[in-house]
């Protein structure tokens, strides 16, 4: 709840950045929903291993009969749809402050879900290893953001494609490439976790 | 084998690089500023490129040589590759540096802007970032141990990422020239080129010597055993 106000807040800020000119606003509307979307998500990543950094609880995890890879893949899935969520509850706000609507809901719901996964894949990694430093608040945005430029871009002229219209159908393209990034950060960072949490 | 001496078998050898490359990008830069034609459509401006594109040859070189230690860390555990790799991102962002600077002086009388959004120009500064973000990691973890594995993996996490990047750019909006290739490119041009690139390439293999060696002497004073305390104490 207080993640959905502080990426609500950002959205708001945002439009002071560009000005009350509703067509610029209606324009940006997509970039500025993933950037908002994104500094969120760098809260909602930190706060994921939160709980495993008290009393040792994550050298308690590891020691479960159940690999690493487990323990990664639901930490992401947690991830993404905590993303999922807050992202469908930005749409609404969007609307209303840049008079964004659209008709194609699902579309839009289909790349919120893609774009969350390309945050949350990298972004649970190095959740899980900025959990474990000092300054870990300027650490993880240091390494996700330029990691996660393609997620972003493409989230970005997809979402941008719904909002404002396609008529060259380019859409698509966007959503391979968003589905591309997912599908190798998914399996890279399932396959380097182990090493990364193991002493 | 100790963790110093594993990147310390030629110590001269960087040393004979560094003169090397010095003296490479010394003919090399005299042939490209005063023996070479300008070229007929850019001008006087289009001698960067004898720095520029070899930069970033060897830019791209240092961060798969970085991705290649990283790996090879990873799965052998020898701490010679994480010295390795330390000193192959460090020359590595220095390059990608440069390699902004060149463009962005380059681009201004050519394309009339500083900065512009095209394919390879932002994947170099995406991969700078990245690389930096991984230097940025590693002086925040005290214990080698885990400051090598990580730094490993997210270097492979980022090196991954450079051609997603560099599609996803190129989809996005394209300005740069396409590459040529010695065929359409007279000798009066290449020769420069070429002596440059190996200039850089000895210079950059120079300096990652130099730099894995005072890693791995950091790496052998990290992972000594405590002294005792009878030898503090003499």
């Amino acid at each position: 709840m207080a993640i959905f106000v502080f990426g609500a807040a950002a959205l708001l800020l945002f439009s002071f950045a560009v000005g009350p000119d509703a067509e610029a606003l209606r324009k940006f509307s997509a970039g500025f929903l993933w950037l908002g979307l994104l500094l969120s998500s760098t809260l909602t990543l930190a706060e994921s291993f939160h709980a495993e950094m008290e009393n040792r609880a994550m050298e308690g995890l590891l020691l479960l009969p159940a690999s690493p890879r487990a323990l990664y893949y639901g930490k992401a899935i947690a991830n993404w749809l905590q993303l999922v969520f807050l992202g469908v509850a930005l749409v609404p706000v969007m609307v209303v402050l840049y008079d964004a609507g659209t008709t194609r809901i699902l579309e839009l719901i289909l790349v919120i879900a893609l774009g969350a996964a390309g945050l949350s894949a990298p972004g649970t990694l190095y959740a899980a290893m900025t959990a474990q430093v000092r300054s870990k608040q300027t650490l993880l945005p240091l390494l996700l953001f330029p990691l996660i430029v393609p997620a972003l871009l493409a989230s970005v002229k997809a979402t941008s494609l719904i909002i404002l219209g396609d008529p060259m159908n380019q859409g698509k393209s966007w959503l391979v490439l968003l589905f591309a990034f997912d599908a190798i950060y998914w399996s890279l960072c399932g396959l380097l976790f182990h090493k990364v949490v193991e002493e | 084998m100790s963790v110093a001496a594993s990147n310390n078998r030629f110590p001269a050898l960087p040393w004979i690089l560094l003169g090397l490359g010095i003296v490479c990008l010394a003919i090399g830069s005299y042939i490209g500023l005063f023996v070479a034609p300008p070229e007929a459509l850019m001008g006087q401006v289009q001698r960067i490129m004898y720095v520029h594109v070899p930069t970033a040859w060897n830019a791209l070189l240092a961060m798969t040589f970085a991705f290649v230690s990283a790996l090879v860390f990873l799965f052998s555990s020898d701490w010679k590759w994480d010295a390795r790799m330390e000193a192959a991102i460090e020359v590595g962002v220095v390059l990608a540096f440069l390699l902004c600077c060149q463009g962005s002086i380059w681009a201004k009388p050519t394309w009339g802007v500083w900065w512009d959004w095209d394919p390879r120009l932002t994947t170099t500064a995406v991969l700078l970032f990245a690389f930096l973000g991984i230097l940025a990691l590693r002086k925040f973890v005290e214990d080698p141990a885990r400051r090598a594995i990580w730094s490993a993996v997210a270097t492979i996490i980022a090196y991954a990422d450079v051609p997603i990047v560099y599609y996803s750019v190129r989809w996005w909006n394209s300005l740069h020239q396409l590459q040529s290739s010695p065929a359409t490119v007279s000798r009066q041009f290449w020769l420069p080129l070429r002596m440059n690139a190996f200039g850089i390439l000895f210079l950059m293999t120079g300096f990652i010597m130099l730099r894995a060696r005072v890693g791995s002497l950091r790496l052998k004073h990290e992972l000594a055993p405590p002294p005792r305390a009878a030898e503090v104490t003499a």
